[in-house]
């Protein structure tokens, strides 16, 4: 695995992704759920929220370094606020 | 909207996702660890956090190259596509001559990208392409390796060339599937060409029109080979698109750090518009449903 060149900080971060895809896949099997329209008027699940709020977080993550610049742990708890919103409204 | 969704059915992916596994992801993730550090060679790397993000984020360079992409982009679609359905309807609907107009258009799209690329090279030059030296004897001047205006029509008239019989192809499917008793009723009630058109015909092409665009947008950006051969990104930068950078960056000067954050926000842009254009195809195709 060397050439892959990996470091803790991001086997964690494909740790944390592989464990939610997991989790997810489990309550999807155990609560089968029925697609809503919610906010931005489009049908989704809960894998298609956890897919928008993944990708949000990534483009939030890149915003927050881009203009702010510093701090960037900060951009986690925009995240998490963003993630609650999408799972609550979208 | 009563009916429970039933996800056991992914578990037949299974195959395909180890398959992609080694083609897409396990070199993702590559990607994503070269991010973070910085190499000299010999497999050797240094931490380097988010330090090639923050220099990608306030690089003139990529902003730039993102802003040509984008504008090869509108250009390619805001003329295949409106092309590529005033062909389909014009084409035949049966007979030889459809069959016949069926393969002419298809021809441009088995010749592979460095093949069109090659093509035009030689096709624009003044000295012994017909197109540059027609344009040179009528006195029009016309030089691609030089003139930046030269060079962006040739990459947007050479891609039109070889992609607008998709957006062609695929209207005309979407046409073809339109019932007579449409343009019956149409003619019934004395509709105009126009008015067929716009309320028979472009509605029932909406779905197949949306994959040509999504298939037309992300073939157009992240375009490499193409533009590559005819004018390697000049004169200049000038037609540097997004992948050309992203190529000179990581293999001609070596930089992975750099190329690999590079790469991740590319993707992630990518992935965004994707899902733009899977949300409205879908949602679309279920209005229609």
């Amino acid at each position: 695995m060397d050439w892959m060149a990996w470091t803790w900080p991001t086997a964690a971060f494909f740790g944390i992704i592989a464990c939610t895809l997991i989790v997810f896949t489990i309550l999807a099997i155990k609560f089968p759920e029925t697609p809503r329209i919610g906010i931005l008027r489009i049908e989704t699940t809960r894998g298609d929220r956890l897919f928008i709020t993944l990708l949000g977080s990534a483009f939030i993550n890149l915003a927050w370094l881009g203009l702010v610049g510093a701090n960037q742990p900060y951009a986690l708890i925009l995240c998490l606020i963003y993630a609650a919103a999408v799972f609550r409204w979208v | 909207m009563d009916k429970t969704v039933n996800q056991k059915a992914w578990f037949l992916v299974l195959p395909v996702l180890l398959l992609v596994a080694f083609s897409a992801v396990v070199p993702l993730m590559t990607v994503v660890n070269y991010s973070v550090q910085d190499t000299f060679g010999n497999n050797e790397f240094f931490w380097a956090g988010l330090e090639w993000f923050e220099e990608m984020l306030a690089s003139e360079r990529m902003w730039d190259a993102l802003g040509r992409q984008l504008l090869f982009s509108a250009i390619i679609l805001a003329i295949e596509v409106p092309l590529g359905v005033f062909v389909a309807l014009n084409m035949p609907k049966s007979g030889f001559w459809a069959s016949f107009c069926l393969v002419l258009m298809s021809l441009p799209l088995l010749i592979p990208w460095n093949v069109v690329g090659t093509i035009w090279q030689i096709f624009g030059r003044v000295d012994i392409g017909l197109l540059g030296y027609v344009l040179d004897a009528l006195g029009i001047p016309y030089n691609y390796t030089q003139d930046s205006l030269a060079a962006w029509i040739t990459i947007i008239v050479m891609d039109v060339w070889h992609w607008t019989s998709l957006v062609a192809l695929l209207a005309y499917a979407g046409l073809k599937s339109i019932p007579d008793a449409y343009y019956q009723a149409a003619k019934i009630d004395q509709a105009s060409r126009w008015k067929v058109f716009r309320f028979i015909e472009l509605p029932k092409m909406m779905g197949v029109l949306m994959i040509a665009i999504l298939l037309r947008f992300m073939d157009s950006f992240m375009i490499y080979t193409e533009p590559f051969v005819v004018t390697g990104g000049g004169p200049g930068n000038s037609t540097t698109l997004l992948s050309i950078d992203l190529v000179k960056m990581a293999l001609g000067q070596f930089d992975l750090g750099p190329a690999a954050a590079f790469s991740i926000m590319y993707f992630l842009v990518i992935l965004l518009i994707c899902w733009v254009f899977y949300t409205v195809m879908t949602n679309l195709d279920k209005r229609e449903g």
